[in-house]
């Protein structure tokens, strides 16, 4: 695969690689996405806008640069705390594994971030991973994130994305740390596109974390704990869906995630409200909700990729490996997309994947 | 209150002041308003927040904002400049950051393009420049930027509106009015052009004509009018919210808001 390293969201040649059921790969163009689609199938995306999730500014206590990355919270509305991986000097021009340290990290140092001012409360487990508390009222803090905030920025992109190169044509409440790229695939025309052919769309707001964190064992960790909020009519659809057989569509990993999670809480069912999804989905993982999934071509080894062997049996995501690699796929956020329909052998269980309390 | 785009039967008729105390849709709606400190907008914010609405605001000026907020403590005051292509998604992001989530977006900041008002040949390109970037680039991508939390909440079984400020001077020809005139009526072929398009989303666009009011804006266009003769902008700013409410009410009363619970509106908005 090759990096896309071009921020553009809707590519007119965008690919799709499609996986059956049987494990029957095909190409075709992306922007024909709504042509796998059948009537009655349910397709639900993340509506989370990006927040600009990276901070510059200064460590108090020894004066030397920082930058500290938005990584998760605990509540979609609460904005003055936030966990979060610190680098030392430098920018997105180098490559985030590449990245220095940032100075050594102990509770109770104060960051300044623009108009921002943040302590560091308590180290998670690792010297760049950190718990950060904001100053002020949520108005205050809200306004310093908006206006100094810079989208997470990737070093395969030539220039610096801007915040309306990050937000999904559906974008809606600003709780993501980097885009949930998979949903670059929609616009209203497909959302036309869809109502007219009998097939429903509904949302989901999950806090899409970062995709990597430039250090194997902060990585390894990943995706850390996401909050998500299922709407009514969201749930609603769902089940209808389920009660006349038509399909659970998932645009992006976040949505399985989040969707799996409330399913594995409630007995099988997606009930709407806001909960903390902690599980990692992948080979083991039982799915009880979605039939398929709309998502970025992930690189092997990646939590996005371990997500996918709960759809497709590994032999089958090596044959998807090969194919992508042969036929020049672009990979990363802005890149081509694979839809694989979960494995006819893996059909909905009444096992239930393992949730933390 | 002149709706300029619509056939007089496909926009409900404001509510008589009986229907006031009947149902007021307001409550709990999460409300917007551009150029928020000042004349037809500080008295929207009044008027919606009177009326129970959450209500976030935008201007320019910090001081000016602060002030606002120091009188009317339950709105959400948020600093920046719709005419920036910069300020669109910080301003969106404070928006729904504050209100959690959107029903009703009032786009009303304005700016003249030249004030004194100059006869077109004489205008200053950069003044048309802003006057377009104000009053049609910057609606334009402010609903773009909250369109998504507007769909959500249409899908949610709530109606949503965007109301776009108009002026009779985008309809007639009026001299010296030409950078003005222009962009407002570009703003409401948008308006209409955009209704037709987002109604399947279950948003409606909305053009509304104020009329002649007492502001700030209007004093600099026209120094000298008999002020007597200007609407006040609080009339201006309840017929705007009656015709709000009148449509906000008629999705309530087409979905039996009130008599079902609200899961049941939204299998019928979505399911039935």
């Amino acid at each position: 695969m090759i990096a896309a390293s071009l921020p553009v969201q809707r590519p007119s040649n965008a690919k799709a690689l499609i996986v059956d059921g049987q494990g029957h790969i095909k190409h075709q163009a992306r922007s024909e996405f709504v042509n796998l689609l059948r009537p009655g199938d349910v397709v639900v995306a993340n509506d989370a806008a990006t927040l600009p999730a990276s901070l510059s500014g200064r460590h108090s206590r020894t004066g030397r640069r920082i930058e500290v990355r938005l990584a998760g919270r605990d509540s979609l509305d609460d904005v003055s705390q936030f966990s979060a991986v610190a680098f030392g000097e430098g920018d997105f021009r180098t490559r985030t594994e590449s990245r220095s340290n940032p100075p050594a990290l102990i509770p109770g140092d104060r960051l300044e971030l623009g108009l921002l001012r943040a302590t560091v409360t308590r180290l998670l487990n690792h010297p760049r991973f950190i718990l950060l508390q904001f100053e002020g009222s949520q108005r205050e803090i809200g306004e310093g994130l908006a206006r100094h905030g810079r989208p997470v920025q990737y070093a395969h992109l030539p220039t610096p994305l801007e915040v309306w190169d990050t937000w999904t044509q559906i974008a809606g409440p600003p709780v993501a740390f980097e885009p949930p790229s998979a949903g670059f695939v929609l616009d209203w025309n497909m959302l036309a596109s869809m109502r007219a052919r009998k097939i429903r769309f509904g949302t989901i707001t999950h806090a899409a974390g970062l995709s990597s964190t430039g250090d194997p064992e902060l990585d390894a960790l990943l995706p850390f704990a996401e909050p998500y909020r299922i709407p009514r009519s969201t749930a609603l659809m769902i089940r209808h869906a389920q009660a006349s057989h038509g399909r659970i569509i998932a645009i992006g990993t976040t949505v399985v995630r989040a969707l799996e999670h409330s399913a594995a809480m409630f007995d099988g069912v997606v009930q709407s409200g806001e909960w903390l999804a902690t599980q990692r989905l992948d080979a083991s993982s039982k799915l009880s909700i979605v039939d398929a999934i709309l998502s970025g071509t992930h690189e092997r080894g990646t939590s996005h990729y371990e997500l996918l062997r709960a759809f497709v049996d590994d032999e089958i995501l090596g044959c998807i490996d090969q194919e992508l690699n042969a036929r020049d796929y672009r990979t990363h956020e802005f890149g081509d997309s694979v839809f694989l329909e979960r494995a006819a052998n893996r059909t909905r269980p009444s096992a239930q994947p393992s949730v933390a309390p | 209150m002149n709706i300029h785009h619509k056939a007089p039967n496909s926009i409900p008729s404001p509510l008589t002041s009986a229907d006031d105390h009947r149902f007021n849709p307001f409550p709990r709606r999460r409300v917007a308003i551009t150029g928020g400190t000042s004349g037809l907008g500080l008295a929207l914010v009044r008027e919606l927040l009177n009326r129970g609405a959450d209500v976030a605001f935008v201007a320019r000026s910090r001081e000016r904002v602060k002030r606002v907020v120091q009188e009317l403590s339950d709105a959400h005051g948020i600093v920046g400049d719709v005419s920036r292509k910069e300020d669109i998604h910080p301003i969106a992001m404070q928006i729904v950051g504050a209100l959690g989530g959107l029903d009703v977006l009032i786009n009303n900041a304005s700016d003249l393009g030249s004030a004194p008002l100059k006869l077109l040949a004489d205008t200053e390109c950069e003044d048309f420049e802003r006057a377009l970037a104000t009053n049609v680039l910057g609606p334009f991508r402010l609903t773009k930027a909250l369109l998504g939390s507007l769909a959500a909440s249409a899908r949610e079984g709530r109606e949503s509106v965007v109301v776009n400020v108009s002026s009779d001077a985008a309809v007639n020809t009026y001299p010296r009015w030409g950078a003005y005139g222009a962009s407002k009526a570009a703003l409401l072929h948008l308006s209409r052009i955009w209704d037709e398009e987002l109604s399947l989303e279950g948003v409606r666009v909305l053009s509304l004509d104020p009329g002649d009011m007492d502001t700030p804006l209007h004093a600099a266009a026209v120094p000298d009018a008999d002020r007597s003769t200007l609407k006040r902008p609080e009339m201006a700013a309840r017929e705007l919210a009656d015709a709000v409410a009148a449509v906000l009410s008629r999705r309530a009363s087409e979905s039996d808001l009130g008599s079902n619970s609200d899961s049941e509106v939204v299998v019928k908005e979505e399911i039935g």
